[in-house]
């Protein structure tokens, strides 16, 4: 693959780095990204993705825009309210860069559709907005074999992390199930602010970049904590729990599972 | 005694990591308890007792995403 004299100018300011260079930026045209939600984390997400220029990114969601959605989902627009998420999305990302592939999954992620889905990216990024599909990444990228960049948002937090199945610490090495319904709030009854989507997704974006160029130390066994408030961010040593039912050494979970859907009756 | 609980250092009374948590109002259903960078079981919160300069991390769940 060569790029023209174009491609050449729109990513001169990549091919200027010696991490990347013009080798790196082939790297990121031919790399298959996967990700989950299209909504306040992988809005950014897949905007940066697409201008970095990545070959492929791949969205899964079932939602159409609505009006809520707005404050922090940046990818969609005010005329895009009621139209489906994946669609809105795959117009943006084309009309920033066409050298992008956009492929439309919509669809919820379920045990039943994930494994064959996600075999068919090289890594996947986990921007949903609830437990049972995040465990279920966390499970599908282990059974596939695919590095998972992780975010979540709430409030005025929110947390990144990396995983590279059986080499790193999983989302069950630390969280082995999701919370009890109805103890822990979701943005949906807790609230957000909105510009942390764009944070955490963002630094999701950036370990899925590099990733793809193998550039740098990538953000396993570690939790990245953000705390806006304060503006500072910890980091939480991470590492695999033997103990895990998912990657330890004596699993109980052997295959895909949904967890249950939440309940919406969050305490504070 | 002093212990590190999220990367603060705090005077402590209490015999387990289960004391720690209801003394903080803290559900322990709702987090992830590390002691001295190892995960612990939710079922040894109870029989795990506090050290002198242990290093806790109590890790709730962040789920949002949307």
């Amino acid at each position: 693959m060569d790029f023209t004299d174009e491609q050449i100018t729109r990513y001169s300011r990549h091919i200027l780095l010696p991490e990347v260079g013009g080798k790196g930026q082939k790297k990121i045209a031919k790399s298959r990204i996967l990700i989950v939600g299209a909504g306040g984390l992988g809005s950014p997400a897949a905007l940066y993705l697409a201008a970095a220029g990545v070959g492929t990114i791949g969205i899964i969601d079932s939602d159409v825009v609505d009006l809520s959605n707005l404050q922090r989902q940046v990818i969609h627009h005010t005329r895009d309210l009621a139209r489906s998420k994946v669609l809105s999305a795959k117009e943006k990302i084309q009309a920033l860069n066409p050298d992008v592939t956009v492929v439309m999954h919509e669809d919820r992620l379920t045990s039943r559709n994930a494994l064959e889905l996600i075999r068919g990216y090289d890594l996947v990024l986990d921007g949903a907005d609830n437990f049972p599909t995040k465990f279920l990444c966390n499970d599908a990228c282990y059974f596939a074999d695919k590095p998972l960049v992780h975010g979540a948002i709430l409030r005025f937090e929110g947390r990144v992390t990396t995983i590279i199945p059986g080499k790193s610490a999983c989302y069950r090495c630390v969280f082995k199930n999701p919370p009890p319904p109805g103890l822990v709030a979701s943005c949906q009854e807790a609230g957000v602010l909105g510009v942390l989507a764009g944070i955490i997704g963002t630094i999701q974006a950036t370990e899925a970049l590099k990733l793809v160029l193998g550039v740098g130390r990538p953000l396993t066994d570690r939790l990245l904590d953000f705390d806006a408030r304060r503006t500072a961010f910890r980091e939480i040593k991470t590492k695999k729990n033997p103990n895990c039912p998912l990657c330890g050494e004596h699993p109980t979970i052997t295959e895909l599972f949904d967890h249950e859907p939440e309940t919406c009756a969050a305490k504070s | 005694m002093l212990v590190k609980i999220n990367g603060k250092s705090e005077e402590v009374q209490g015999a387990t990591v289960l004391d720690l948590l209801k003394a903080r109002n803290i559900d322990p259903h709702m987090v992830a308890v590390e002691l001295n960078a190892r995960m612990l079981e939710g079922d040894h919160l109870a029989t795990t007792p506090v050290k002198e300069g242990d290093q806790l991390e109590f890790l709730f769940y962040m789920g949002g995403g949307r």
